[in-house]
């Protein structure tokens, strides 16, 4: 299990990349920031950066404006 | 047609005053009524204090008015300011114009801002702001001739058209000598459809030098059209000076230009890979906030509906004319405002017209769409049309169609109350009847025509409506229609729209993500922080000219790495910097906040003023907070039975769906509760909502007639 935002709980599974929890999640607003455990993942490495289980995976949307 | 047709009123001579540092030094006061027409002079204090745009609109208003004044009395005003830093066209988006009147939806202030020429070429005219008081006896144009020092009031012949986009045409065949002279023209108007509803809007022109015709942007909210054609004004019209870079007369051109030039390469850089801003405008937003559960659908009932692809930016990018510089003001390379050229119209009063459409825009998309359950791509663009050219606001028009929809289905109207029509979620061409009958001031169009909460009422006593029902799902917070985003699961947002001036208008505060999705709000006070420093920064973008859109919506990757992205911090130095380069006034960020929370608190004591303001009137329709029929409550069944355990400790397994919704609903408005409380106090109110006397001295703002309101209510 892995935590999103310190507060969704998703299920972990093997192999489990950045990009493929961003599409579970329906995360599709471009302007990210992704962090596991606290260390930054860049936004070109998402499709080979893999998530390891119980992490802390932090998933900021940077948009203050509709 | 010539000018010959129209009979002169009045008018009022004047020396063209050099722009000074974004300031004309003066204001133009109208009376439609007397012909009174004069010059009022802006005072350092005035400057100092309220800044401009906004600003400006309030203070004159606030001088304009009785504490009893009504939207429908003379003595309302229709005002209309940019702001110091309006008319700059080396940065982007800087030619904002916002309007403000009691409002005939709320009964209070009322402010709404518009892209277009108008309120630049007002003041390179020579006057920083606009105040139209009075009622006049026939239809009249008000006409500022900046070339020629005169202000003029015309009244128009009983054909002059009222509907904008054939008014548009017909005034520049008045006013215009030439088609270069074309470009120096700017009108604001209305419609037929101000004249009998109060969800009237105010459209801003542009000339489209690349279409060689007419544009519009609108002033949307809050009903001044409706106060507009109330006064029988069917325009103003200002001629202005061709455009040039210099012509706020900054006090430091070069810094503006510096600043200007490193924003226009971050858009040209990023936008083609953020958000398309260029090529789809704010339409991108349609499929991302389906995608977050946080579209309106169907009263807002959903977030989300599998209908969406068919509406989302892509079907839009297609359909926008591409390759066109689509700016509202000179300079602005975000470029958004789009449109779809050689619309045939294919019902109403213009069937079979080739029309330019101007948008649609998101909160359009999701109001006269998604909202209603229309995912028909022609409808959109049909009402998008009729609502501007009627002078209808798209939003007050969209969420009330949705309610008058769920009260249709829900039995509370019937064909026999809607003159026939079949209000079911998804029929459009009911709902463009229903907007024609406003049109034409007939019909179930004229009850609608109030807005939700006229609505509710009339549905009450004449139809037998459940009141609880049509006030939890009547989307309306101090009688304004609320804008296109679903709240229920996030209390800041709650706020955000209910915790507002003018009502659920998300350009005070829009705190969804932060909140909802990137938990970065968990705390009360956390919220509260977030519902003081976000109003007031977007409040500042109204008093100085500014747009919002080029602060957040295409930013550097770099930002990422700050300390305070959601600021978005390198804009905001960008906005200081072309500030200073205007107005020549050293500020801080600190003064920044501090500028807006004078003109955001005179404006929650004029509300006080006029009989509202207080606590009670933060009060929220319970649909923006949580689920008030069961489908709404099976749609989300999972989350929320989830919330009952971790919030509340409960087994929703040993539970009803009734008792259920009932436990939330406890939980939801209790947290609403203490919400109002955090910010409150954030903000230096009482527990009412007042703003003390201490915080009015504080501002700097302790006029006696100010500080008379406030301790009233002590």
């Amino acid at each position: 299990m892995i935590t999103i935002n310190k507060r969704q709980q998703v299920t972990w599974y093997a192999g489990m990349t950045v990009q493929a929890l961003l599409d579970a999640l329906k995360y599709s607003y471009p302007h990210i920031i992704v962090t596991i455990n606290g260390d930054l993942v860049k936004h070109d490495a998402y499709e080979q950066t893999t998530v390891p289980d119980e992490a802390d995976v932090r998933v900021i949307h940077l948009i203050a404006g509709g | 047609m010539s000018k010959s047709t129209l009979k002169m009123l009045a008018a009022f001579g004047y020396e063209v005053p050099t722009i000074d540092r974004g300031y004309a030094g003066q204001t133009l006061y109208v009376n439609v009524g007397s012909g009174t027409i004069t010059a009022k002079p802006v005072t350092e204090d005035m400057k100092t204090k309220f800044i401009g745009g906004r600003g400006f609109d309030l203070w004159l208003l606030w001088h304009g008015v009785k504490d009893g004044t009504k939207w429908n009395d003379p003595e309302n005003e229709v005002v209309i300011s940019s702001g110091p830093c309006g008319g700059t066209t080396q940065y982007p988006g800087s030619g904002k114009s916002i309007a403000a009147a009691i409002s005939p939806l709320t009964d209070v202030v009322i402010d709404s801002n518009a892209g277009g020429h108008f309120g630049p070429y007002l003041k390179f005219a020579g006057w920083d702001a606009i105040e139209v008081q009075g009622k006049a006896e026939r239809d009249v144009v008000v006409y500022i001739n900046g070339p020629g020092g005169q202000v003029q009031l015309w009244e128009v012949p009983e054909d002059c058209p009222t509907d904008t986009h054939v008014l548009g045409h017909w005034l520049l065949e008045q006013f215009a000598d030439d088609e270069q002279d074309k470009q120096q023209l700017a009108f604001v108007t209305a419609g037929t459809g101000s004249e009998h509803t109060l969800m009237g809007c105010l459209n801003f022109s542009l000339y489209d030098r690349k279409r060689q015709d007419l544009r519009y942007k609108q002033a949307g909210r809050g009903g001044i059209g409706t106060v507009f054609r109330h006064k029988k004004i069917k325009a103003l019209v200002v001629k202005g000076f061709p455009v040039k870079g210099n012509l706020n007369h900054p006090a430091d051109l070069e810094r503006i230009v510096r600043v200007g030039a490193d924003m226009q390469r971050e858009v040209a850089t990023w936008d083609p890979v953020q958000n398309r801003m260029r090529s789809r405008g704010t339409s991108y937003l349609v499929q991302i906030m389906d995608d977050y559960d946080l579209l309106p659908v169907m009263n807002y009932k959903f977030g989300s509906h599998p209908e969406t692809p068919k509406i989302n930016g892509d079907i839009w990018e297609a359909r926008y004319t591409q390759g066109l510089p689509d700016g509202c003001w000179y300079g602005c390379t975000v470029a958004c405002a789009h449109a779809v050229d050689n619309w045939k119209v294919r019902t109403g009063p213009y069937k079979g017209s080739c029309v330019i459409v101007d948008g649609p825009e998101y909160e359009t998309i999701a109001g006269v769409g998604s909202n209603c359950g229309i995912f028909e791509p022609w409808a959109i663009l049909e009402m998008n049309f009729y609502c501007d050219t009627y002078g209808i606001d798209t939003i007050s028009f969209g969420t009330g169609m949705a309610f008058a929809m769920e009260c249709y289905e829900a039995g509370i109207l019937d064909p026999e109350k809607t003159c026939g029509l079949e209000l079911n979620f998804g029929n459009a061409e009911a709902a463009l009847e229903v907007l024609h009958q406003m049109g034409r001031g007939e019909g179930f169009g004229l009850i609608f025509g109030l807005g939700i909460r006229k609505m509710k009422t009339y549905f009450i006593e004449h139809f037998g409506a459940d009141p609880q029902f049509v006030n939890d799902i009547g989307m309306e917070a101090k009688g304004l229609e609320y804008s296109e985003y679903l709240t229920k699961e996030s209390l800041a947002q709650q706020g955000g729209y209910g915790l507002t001036n003018k009502g659920p208008q998300h350009d005070e505060a829009w705190l969804i993500f932060m909140d909802q999705v990137n938990n970065e709000l968990p705390t009360f006070e956390d919220k509260a922080e977030a519902l003081h420093y976000f109003p007031m920064w977007r409040t500042w973008f109204g008093l100085c000219g500014f747009c919002k859109l080029p602060w957040n919506d295409v930013v550097d990757p770099k930002n990422k790495l700050s300390s305070e992205p959601q600021k978005i911090m390198h804009h905001v130095e960008n906005y200081r910097q072309i500030f200073i380069g205007v107005t020549g006034q050293e500020i801080t960020y600190d003064d920044i906040i501090t500028q807006s929370e004078r003109v955001y608190n005179l404006q929650r004591v004029f509300n006080i003023r006029l009989g509202h303001g207080l606590r009670d009137h933060d009060a929220i329709p319970y649909r923006s907070a949580g689920p008030v029929i069961e489908e709404e409550y099976h749609s989300r069944e999972e989350r929320y039975d989830q919330q009952l355990r971790e919030w509340l400790n409960l087994d929703p397994a040993a539970m009803t769906v009734a008792e259920k919704m009932a436990a939330h609903r406890q939980y939801r408005e209790d947290r609403y509760e203490g919400l109002i409380d955090a910010v409150y106090k954030r903000r230096g109110w009482t527990n009412n909502g007042v703003p003390t006397p201490e915080k009015l001295q504080a501002l700097g703002i302790d006029y006696p007639e100010v500080v008379e309101v406030v301790k009233r209510h002590l």
